[in-house]
């Protein structure tokens, strides 16, 4: 018997990096997961890759209606909902100064308020049945970057989202737990995105390299088992908490 | 069993009780072998005659220095090695408050809590860095976060811990050495510590209602709900967090 039997689990941006990394270990651990993603074959693939316990479903989670979709979806496929995963998300590079209003909007509207649909539906839902949401955050919704002011700001946002909706549903007693996690710098096609944009990629990544005392790489799977510790009844007591997993790199 | 302690060895303070006692049976229930250490020599038996076989008793006061090195070298021994250290050994005290408060009671929380956390940091560096690597899991407490007027020298030496971690997880990870160091901060706890506490009282009820009242969840955990923490910490699943406090509090610090 794996550690989430019986759960049921919605991941957004399962496609890929984290989300993809947590689903598998979720299904390894006997939960049953939808991986949900605006890249609908990259869902599709990585629900065949875990097989049975997995099916996939296409979500913008900047759309309304595509979350109803995806909620009825995993409904439809497991008979009921206890996990959600808030992974989906996007980085854009951009100082106070030098970002546009556009990439700011694309930024909230993706990070911020895809996270808050999520919650809203799971909360509507996981009242009755109980459940946990695990929402990613970032280091940057702790500590802001200069050049990284919209997704930091987006990133802080989620950590309070986070708390508001532990204690909302706990002062109700409902079994709806809601944390969030703060990855360092992992190595997802978000931050390959990221450096290949930079003008001098490798000095870039040196220097974030450095921004963690331990001196290994984060891999997807290190925020993966954190996810299913959060998504699992071995955390019943943990709610509101901000779990980080970075390397060091809060320490100093 | 899912093994995911296979082939550790852990040592354990404060083992005869509460979250180390708890913290001793979840390791070696997924695989770990045990040392479990406590200055309460009799229930620190009890607990490692709950481990299947999997461990040990040693006497240990954690302000003992010598004591540690005698601890060490049982450790190791035995098992050859030393993979995991939970310093859970701790206490609490009464009339902790700034006016009451005296050196007696001063230096006996600092002593057990942050200098015997020290100590247990100390001692394990050496040996884990033989195996390669390793992982200390200190526990702080919601108390290192949030002050409380009737736990000063508590909240002080729990700070004290919180920041201790940090130091010893920058300190190895810029050595490469692979030990990790993170600590937990448990909300109120029903464990000896604080049934002790709740003794003292004269309105026990009433106080045990007001606690689990200041967690959102409104009740108070166990330390089964702490021993889980310990074992992600312990485990390799966690191996890129280092110098992280974990909070398990029903939501304590969250508001
Ligand atoms: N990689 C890191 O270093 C790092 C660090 C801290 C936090 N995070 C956070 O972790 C989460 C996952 O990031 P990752 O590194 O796995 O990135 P990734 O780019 O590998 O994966 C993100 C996934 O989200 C999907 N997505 C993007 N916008 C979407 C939308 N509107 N609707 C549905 N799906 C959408 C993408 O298609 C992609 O599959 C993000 O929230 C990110 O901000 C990542
Ligand atoms: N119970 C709570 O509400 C709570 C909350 C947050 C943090 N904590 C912390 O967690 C740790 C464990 O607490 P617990 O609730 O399990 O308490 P507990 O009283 O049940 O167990 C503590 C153990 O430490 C031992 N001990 C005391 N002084 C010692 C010394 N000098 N050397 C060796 N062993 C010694 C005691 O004999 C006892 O067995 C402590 O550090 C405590 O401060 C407890």
């Amino acid at each position: 018997m794996g550690r989430c039997e019986g759960a049921m689990a919605l991941v957004t941006g399962g496609a890929s990096g984290i989300g993809a990394a947590a689903a598998r270990l979720l299904a390894a651990q006997s939960a049953r997961v939808m991986i949900a993603d605006r890249n609908a074959e990259g869902a599709a693939r990585v629900a065949r890759e875990i097989g049975e316990a997995a099916a996939s479903v296409a979500l913008d989670v900047a759309d309304a209606a595509s979350w109803e979709a995806a909620v009825a979806a995993t409904l439809e496929a497991f008979g009921g909902w206890n996990v959600l995963v808030n992974s989906a998300g996007i980085l854009r590079h951009g100082s106070v100064e030098s970002e546009t209003l556009d990439d700011w909007r694309q930024v909230m509207e993706i990070n911020v308020k895809g996270t808050w649909r999520g919650c809203k539906l799971a909360v509507a839902h996981m009242k009755e049945t109980g459940g946990s949401i695990v929402n990613i955050s970032s280091i940057a919704g702790i500590e802001a970057g200069g050049d990284l002011c919209a997704y930091s700001v987006s990133k802080g946002a989620v950590r309070q989202l986070t708390k508001s909706v532990a204690l909302y549903c706990a002062e109700r007693g409902w079994q709806v737990r809601c944390n969030s996690v703060h990855p360092g710098i992992i190595e997802t096609p978000m931050l390959d995105t990221y450096f290949a944009e930079q003008p001098d990629p490798q000095a870039e990544r040196a220097a974030w390299d450095q921004v963690m005392p331990l001196g290994i790489r984060g891999e997807p799977e290190d925020i993966g088992h954190m996810i299913v510790y959060l998504a699992s009844a071995e955390s019943r007591l943990v709610t509101g908490a901000e779990m980080v997993v970075d390397g060091g790199a809060m320490a100093r | 069993m899912s093994g995911r302690l296979k082939n550790k060895v852990a040592l354990v303070t404060g083992g005869a009780s509460g979250f180390g006692r708890a913290s001793a049976i979840r390791l070696a229930e997924e695989g770990a072998l045990v040392c479990v250490t406590d200055v309460n020599e009799d229930e620190g038996r009890e607990t490692a005659a709950m481990l299947g076989g999997r461990g040990f008793f040693q006497r240990l006061d954690v302000t003992s220095d010598g004591d540690w090195t005698e601890t060490m070298r049982a450790v190791l021994g035995r098992y050859a090695k030393l993979d995991v250290l939970v310093n859970s050994a701790g206490i609490a005290a009464a009339r902790d408050n700034i006016e009451e408060c005296d050196d007696a009671i001063w230096d006996a929380v600092m002593d057990v809590n942050l200098t015997g956390t020290y100590l247990g940091c100390r001692h394990a560096i050496a040996p884990m860095r033989r195996a390669g690597g390793g992982s200390i899991v200190n526990l702080a407490s919601v108390l290192a976060l949030k002050g409380e007027g009737g736990a000063l020298a508590y909240c002080a030496s729990k700070g004290g811990v919180r920041l201790l971690t940090k130091a010893v997880a920058v300190h190895c990870g810029r050595q490469k050495n692979g030990i990790r160091c993170n600590a937990i901060c448990p909300g109120y706890m029903l464990t000896a510590m604080l049934y002790d506490f709740l003794d003292t009282l004269n309105d026990r009820e009433g106080e045990h209602a007001r606690l689990a009242s200041m967690h959102a969840l409104g009740r108070l955990g166990d330390a089964d709900d702490v021993a889980q923490m310990v074992l992600f910490l312990a485990s390799d699943e966690s191996r890129f967090v280092t110098g992280t406090e974990m909070v398990v509090d029903g939501g304590f610090t969250a508001g």
